[in-house]
This record gives C-alpha cells, sequence and structure tokens, in this order.
C-alpha cells in the first residue's frame, strides 16, 4: 500500500457496519480499511449503494438510528471515534472534522443569513466577542472567494447562487481549521463550469491549510481533477486503492477498469458524414416568456427562452446541451407541447396524419418518478396505445415485444416501478415512449441520473433503438461527454438563447463562442485524460 | 442481448398501497381502534339480535326501574328499556358519521381536484370554500331545523357543508405537488385524456390522507350530532340517540345517572375507537398528512 510520510489524519480499520434487516446485502460496509493523511486529498468512488457516503456518515457519527453499531476502528488523532460519546464528537465536528454536503441548498437555512450560520460554528465552539466573530466569519468568507463579504454576510441563501451556498458551506466547515475536510460529492449539484471552481477552491484551501481531505464522488472525472489517491467500493467493499495515477492509467480490479472505461470520451462517437432521412421537425423562433408577480400588483416578464429555430431529420440525433436556467427543458417543453410556448411553432412535415402525441415522445430525467408508483409497469405501457384505440390484447402483446427490445424480461409487465432498478426503469420508459410509435424522441437528460455503468448501457440501448425505428432524437443533457457519445449535431444555450450549432467534432475541435469553450475547459478529468 | 430480470423485493408482484395496509394493520393505535369501532358497528347492525326490545315502547308501569333482568341497564323517565335504546342509539350515530364523511368527501374530492388541476379555477373555487368554512356548525344546523324540521337528514346536510372546504383543500394541496409529477407529464404526453389523468394518476395519491381526514370527520359528526341533539336541534327525539338520551337523563341525574353515563360513555367509545384509528392510519400511511391538517 502506498506509505505517506506524515502520519494519517484518519485512519479506518476494518470499518464494518451492518445493514438494518431486509437491506439487499446484510453489510452496508464491510471490512474497510484506508487512511488519509495531512496535506492530501483522497477520493472514495463507487457508484450508487456502494457504500460511500454510509462511511462518510459513519465517520462523522451522523449515522440513521437504524442502523446497528459498527465494528472495527476509526482512529482519529489517536482517538477511536467509534468509541467516542456523542458530547465528544459533538465538539470534535465542526472544530476538527469539517464537513460539506452534496445539497448546498437544503443544506443551509433558509430562514437564517449566511453570515449568521457561519457565527453558529464560532458561537458554539469558542467564546469570542461579537466583533471578533464578525471578523472571523468575514475573513473565511473572503478565504473561499465570496464576494463582498460584508454585504452577503446580511443576505439570505436564497439570494446566492448554488455556487455561492456551496462556497458558504466551505467556510463554515473550515472556519475552526479543522485537520480533516469530508466532502461528501459536493459538486454533484453543480453546473459543470462551477463544479470546477469549486474544486479548484477545495484543492487551493486544502494545499495551504495542509488538511486532510476525504471527498466522495461519483465521477471518475472529479476524481482525476482533484485526488493525490483513490479508494474505489463497490458493495460496501473497497476494491482498489492507490495512487490516483497509477489507479487511473493501470487499474487492476476489473470493477475499476469498467467504471474508468464507462466514462464517455469527447470524441465524437458518430460518423462526421451521417446518413440522413427526411426531415422530421421544424422548430421556428419558439420562445417562452413567464410573467412574474414582483411586489404589490405589478409584474415582472421574465425571459426562459429567447426565439430559437431549429431542424431534426429522421435518423439525426440532436443534442441540446447547456447549464442549469439556460432553457433547454423549456426548450423541450415547448416542442412536445408539454407548456404552451409564448411565440413560434414546431412543425412537423404531414404525412401520416396521426396526431402529435404519437409522433412525438418524450423520455424523462428522474427514473423513480417518470412512472406512476402504483401502476404496474405494463398498465404504463399500454396506457398510451389504449389512448389511440388499440385493443388492450394487442397493446399488451406490443408490451411484450417492447419489453424484450429494451432488454427486461416481458415476465415482469406485471411488477410495480419500485420492483426495478434506476436503470431499467430508464428502459421502461423508453418502452412506454416506443409503444406510440413515435417518430421523434425527446430524452430530456434522459441518462443523467444514471450510474456511469448504466448510463452507457441506456445510451446504447438508445442508439440502437434510433437505428431500429430511424428515429429522430433531441437529446437535451448538461452533460458533454455524453453528448460527444450520441449526437451528430450540438447545440449550445446559454441563458435562455442558442449560442453555437454545429456537428459534434466542429464544435468540440474549434467552439467559436465564449461560453461554449469555458464549458469544455471546465469538464473535470479533461487535463488529466490529455497528459495520461 | 440477455434479458435482464428485476430485482426481486418478494417473489409476487406486490402493489405499494398493499404493503402499506399490511403494514397500517400492524400498528397498535390501529388494531385497538379498529377492534372498538368493528365492535360498535357489529352492536349496530345486529341490534335485535341482541336481546332488546323495541326502544321506542313506552310503559309508564316501568319508568325509572333500576337495572334487573328485564331491563339490563334499567329504563327510563318513560320506562323505555336504556339498554335496547343505547344499542338502537349506535345506529343513529354510525349513520350520521358514515354519511357525513362518505358525503363530505364525495363532494371534496371532486371540488378539489378541478381546483387543484386547473388553475383558473382556483382563486373562484377556493373563495368560495373560504365563505363555507366560516358557517359554523351550530347556527347552520339550527337555521336548517327551524326553516324544514329535525330530521336525519338535516343533520346531516348541517354537519357535511362545513366539513366539505377541510377535505377540498387537503385534496387540492396533494393535486398541486402530484400535478408536477414526471409521471404525470408523461401520461400527458402519450395522450390520456384529462379526465382519465385525474383518475387515473391523481386521485389514488389522495386516498391514503383522506382516509385519515375521514376518521376525523366521522369522529366529529358523531360528537356534534350528539351535541345538537342534547341542544334539541338535532334528531327528533322519537329516534333514539345518544345524544337524546343524554338530554333526556339530563333532568334526572341526580335520581338516574346511570341515565346520562351509559350512552355517555358509548358515545366516548366510539368517539376514541375512530380517533385512534385515524392516528394509527395517519402515522402508517403519511406521517406528513399531520402538518397538512
Amino acid at each position: 500500500m502506498y506509505m505517506n510520510a506524515l502520519p494519517p489524519v484518519i485512519d479506518i480499520r476494518n470499518l464494518t457496519v451492518p445493514l438494518p434487516l431486509g437491506g439487499d446485502r446484510r453489510n452496508a460496509v464491510e471490512d474497510v480499511s484506508f487512511s488519509a493523511s495531512q496535506g492530501e486529498i483522497v477520493c472514495v468512488v463507487g457508484e450508487s449503494g456502494s457504500g460511500k457516503s454510509v462511511t462518510a456518515q459513519t465517520i462523522m457519527g451522523l449515522m440513521p438510528k437504524t442502523f446497528a453499531r459498527p465494528s472495527g476502528a476509526i482512529m482519529f488523532n489517536g482517538e477511536d471515534l467509534l468509541q467516542a460519546s456523542p458530547q465528544r464528537m459533538r465538539a470534535l465536528r465542526g472544530a476538527e472534522i469539517g464537513m460539506i454536503f452534496q445539497e448546498p441548498m437544503t443544506a443551509l437555512n433558509p430562514v437564517h443569513t449566511i453570515g449568521a450560520q457561519i457565527d453558529e460554528v464560532l458561537r458554539t465552539h469558542l467564546s469570542l466577542s461579537p466583533a471578533e466573530r464578525f471578523a472571523r466569519v468575514v475573513k473565511a468568507m473572503e478565504e473561499v472567494g465570496l464576494p463582498d463579504p460584508h454585504r452577503l454576510y446580511h443576505t439570505y441563501p436564497h439570494q446566492l447562487s448554488g455556487g455561492q451556498r456551496q462556497r458558504v458551506l466551505i467556510a463554515a466547515a473550515l472556519i475552526l481549521e479543522p485537520r480533516l475536510l469530508i466532502a461528501d460529492e459536493p459538486t454533484t449539484a453543480l453546473d459543470v463550469t462551477t463544479q470546477a471552481q469549486i474544486l479548484k477552491q477545495i484543492r487551493d484551501l486544502q494545499r495551504s491549510r495542509g488538511m486532510g481531505v476525504l471527498f466522495i464522488t461519483h465521477d471518475i472525472g472529479v476524481v482525476a481533477e482533484i485526488a493525490d489517491r483513490v479508494i474505489v467500493m463497490k458493495s460496501g467493499k473497497v476494491v482498489e486503492s492507490g495512487i490516483t495515477s497509477s489507479i487511473l492509467t493501470a487499474p487492476e480490479a476489473d470493477y475499476t477498469r469498467m467504471l474508468i472505461a464507462a466514462v464517455p470520451t469527447l470524441e465524437a462517437a458518430r460518423p462526421p458524414e451521417p446518413a440522413l432521412g427526411p426531415l422530421a421537425l421544424t422548430v421556428k423562433d419558439i420562445a417562452k416568456t413567464y410573467n412574474v408577480r414582483s411586489g404589490i400588483g405589478g409584474t415582472r416578464e421574465v425571459v426562459a427562452l429567447k426565439p430559437t429555430s431549429l431542424t431534426l431529420r429522421r435518423g439525426e440525433t440532436v443534442g441540446v446541451i447547456g447549464e442549469s436556467g439556460s432553457g433547454k427543458s423549456t426548450l423541450a417543453r415547448c416542442i412536445t407541447r408539454l407548456i404552451e410556448p409564448t411565440a413560434g411553432e414546431a412543425q412537423m412535415p404531414d404525412g401520416s396524419g396521426k396526431p402529435l402525441r404519437r409522433r412525438l415522445q418524450i423520455v424523462f430525467q428522474d427514473p423513480y418518478r417518470s412512472l406512476n408508483p402504483r401502476r404496474t409497469v405494463g398498465q404504463s405501457i399500454i396506457e398510451g396505445p389504449m389512448n389511440f384505440g388499440v385493443s388492450k390484447a394487442a397493446a399488451w402483446e406490443k408490451a411484450r415485444e417492447l419489453m424484450a427490445l429494451v432488454g427486461l424480461d416481458p415476465a415482469a409487465l406485471n411488477r410495480y416501478p419500485h420492483q426495478f432498478s434506476g436503470g431499467q426503469r430508464q428502459r421502461i420508459s423508453i418502452a412506454r415512449a416506443l409503444a406510440m410509435e413515435p417518430e421523434i424522441l425527446v430524452a430530456d437528460e434522459a441518462v443523467s441520473a444514471l450510474d456511469v455503468s448504466v448510463q452507457a448501457q441506456v445510451l446504447k440501448l438508445i442508439d440502437d433503438v434510433q437505428k431500429r425505428f430511424n428515429l429522430a432524437i433531441l437529446f437535451i443533457t448538461h452533460d458533454l461527454r455524453v453528448a460527444a457519445q450520441i449526437c451528430d449535431r450540438i447545440l449550445v444555450m446559454h441563458r435562455g438563447e442558442l449560442v453555437e450549432e454545429g456537428s459534434v467534432r466542429a464544435v468540440f475541435a474549434s467552439p467559436s463562442h465564449d461560453y461554449t469553450r469555458r464549458l469544455l475547459d471546465s469538464i473535470p478529468g479533461r487535463q488529466a485524460a490529455a497528459t495520461a | 442481448m440477455t434479458l435482464l430480470s428485476p430485482q426481486l423485493a418478494g417473489d409476487e408482484p406486490r402493489s405499494p398501497i398493499f404493503d402499506l395496509i399490511s403494514q397500517a394493520v400492524r400498528n397498535p393505535s390501529v388494531m385497538i381502534g379498529g377492534s372498538i369501532v368493528a365492535a360498535i358497528v357489529i352492536m349496530a347492525l345486529a341490534a335485535p339480535l341482541l336481546g332488546t326490545v323495541d326502544p321506542v315502547r313506552i310503559d309508564p308501569g316501568m319508568r325509572l326501574k333500576l337495572p334487573s333482568d328485564l331491563a339490563w341497564f334499567g329504563t327510563d323517565l318513560f320506562g323505555r328499556d336504556v339498554y335496547s335504546r343505547v344499542v338502537y342509539g349506535a345506529r343513529s350515530s354510525l349513520i350520521v358519521g358514515l354519511t357525513v364523511a362518505v358525503t363530505a368527501i364525495t363532494f371534496g374530492v371532486l371540488i378539489g381536484l378541478v381546483a387543484g388541476y386547473f388553475r383558473s379555477m382556483d382563486i373562484v373555487v377556493m373563495r368560495v370554500m373560504d365563505g363555507l368554512m366560516a358557517i359554523p356548525t351550530f347556527l347552520l344546523a339550527i337555521a336548517l331545523v327551524s326553516l324544514t324540521r329535525a330530521s336525519v337528514g338535516t343533520v346531516i346536510v348541517a354537519l357535511t357543508i362545513p366539513e366539505i372546504p377541510r377535505v377540498v383543500r387537503l385534496v387540492r394541496s396533494v393535486v398541486l405537488t402530484v400535478r408536477e409529477e414526471p409521471y404525470v407529464e408523461a401520461a400527458i404526453s402519450i395522450g390520456t385524456p384529462t379526465p382519465l389523468i385525474l383518475v387515473r394518476h391523481i386521485m389514488p395519491s389522495t386516498i391514503a390522507p383522506l382516509l385519515v381526514l375521514g376518521s376525523y370527520i366521522c369522529a366529529s359528526a358523531i360528537l356534534v350530532e350528539a351535541a345538537l341533539s342534547f341542544l334539541g336541534t338535532g334528531l327528533p327525539p322519537e329516534i333514539p340517540s345518544w345524544g337524546n338520551m343524554i338530554s333526556e337523563g339530563r333532568t334526572f341525574f341526580q335520581v338516574a345517572p346511570r341515565l346520562v353515563f351509559l350512552p355517555s360513555l358509548f358515545l366516548a367509545l366510539t368517539v376514541l375507537g375512530i380517533n385512534l384509528l385515524g392516528d394509527g392510519l395517519r402515522d402508517t400511511l403519511d406521517p406528513r398528512i399531520a402538518k397538512r391538517m
């Protein structure tokens, strides 16, 4: 094992955390050992259900009460945290061990100013005068790069952006200069450009203070960006650990190799000159504005989507790329008529005479919410065709075919959504869309909620069904790597506006718009991948 | 391509509703409350088989007799058998309680679905509901009784109207959250007509909270009916009801306290049973409902 010259800040030895009865395995975490030293960033990487978050919660003593007592030892500074009293843990948390979480909105209290929330750490652990505390809070806010700390001190969480909120949490976690920072997916909920800034911030602070960082992530790109050492976890066990460069370039375990291989690269996967079918969709100057009530009686116009035009051909996949608030989902909803556009229209050439709902289908992002939990997946799939007069027997027969087509056992049609995994549910959603025999498929972040290995499978499925049914696909995503895998052309959106359009190769090789360049530069692990 | 089998959460396809119900049945409050309610319901249904006599037969020779083999709970001022009147009184209470709950929920669900789903209707409907909510139950009952005459129907109408807005508010709040769910949008995009979306995809989410609210409405209707009868604006005096019995027994409280205590005991037991059942259902079906109400 890799030996560090400095003594470990945290040393986890044979940690086993039993799962409550009825779980899918006996232990959430099983016989896990690793350590992190001062001045070192250790990444714990794994897919959902790997036990990485449970490990972090156990260190902090924040386990849900349903879990039984863990065995093993967590040595922090010569002290076993598993044996520490709740009072002792309270004293350690914040002062010696800082923690930041995934969701910066919910981790902050909406009814207190952010200054007061950072200040709370000082009030809890130290006895300082209000003036001293204010000075320290402002200094901490400056250190994490928050602009104008004197003003921001008095603002509320909802007035800040996601990235700023995460900076506030980092400031609160680091104000007492802990020896160890635990970061549980701190950038997962953030846009890619913001993520790049936050990662750099964590790296800089860690260097200047020489603290140990335990960084939990599912993203191999983030690992490449930030980690000194990597621990790969799967199903509660450590499958591999070592120095980042050697793990990324020469992984030993099959699982690690699969995890790295599943990360889409930025190279365009499709041929440069796709064989294009007839025109499937023409969108002309479609736009959406909302009237938001502001103050008493007055309304304010918010432009969600500026006039946007695009065309889509059969057999072609067009990616719409942008960060949150860029208007890409609004565009998808206007085209699918889930919301009414304020201006402009989406036209499909006449031909089959089928109604819009049969010709254009959508696959949603969240596989856990896009299927009605109270209906069997069979009922969900046959609902659409039956709405248009197909008999139940015929629709059911079609559903059986489609289940096999998306790689699921047709006998499972009688099951309920909660009996399937996320990737399987996304396959069911695709089957539901295909049951309508559409010409156009709109995929709204359809693979964003999935683990990378599952993501790769679902992308392949989408690719297969496109060839089979000669579908035109509008693929909405925030992830450039995914777009490179599946798209022929991409459109880049920024603040409700289409800023760049072109083939994947052209846009990635020579982005013309400033924002596209920034997006490309922010992809985690890009430099590492280029030099490796 | 190999076919993937779903993760098995059990060998059989299990509906989430089925899981919830089997969970609820194991809750102690549900078990105790449910048993009490079941016992009262059986008592009401099987009243003629439980050794009762005609609860309204007057026997002037048997006035205010103590409990005996002939009359287990004794007799009242008019010589009527108190035991028979208590047993038959359960019928009046349950009929009023259940009818009010079912009627209020039926109207409330219809109005709530419309108000929650069609945003243009919302403001109008909810202001009307606010108006209804402002009507005091007792005043409405007294007004209705003096306009028509005391009857079961009048009492039910008087108790139902102020309950409807509570159901509407609950249903509307559920609809407002569920209508944003992606599975509702998915149903729209596969062309499901709006009425079907409401019935198939949105209404099922209201069932669990409505079971809980319905039990509270039922319990409170039974209590208010007794109070109205006690005041003389409820059920007509010829119908044996617990409220009427308490009211009539009041004047002879010092001579024969059982005339008040016995119907009160059954009234309290019934309301307690229904409330326990409701609390237990609330705790197992949806812990968040408590806040919403």
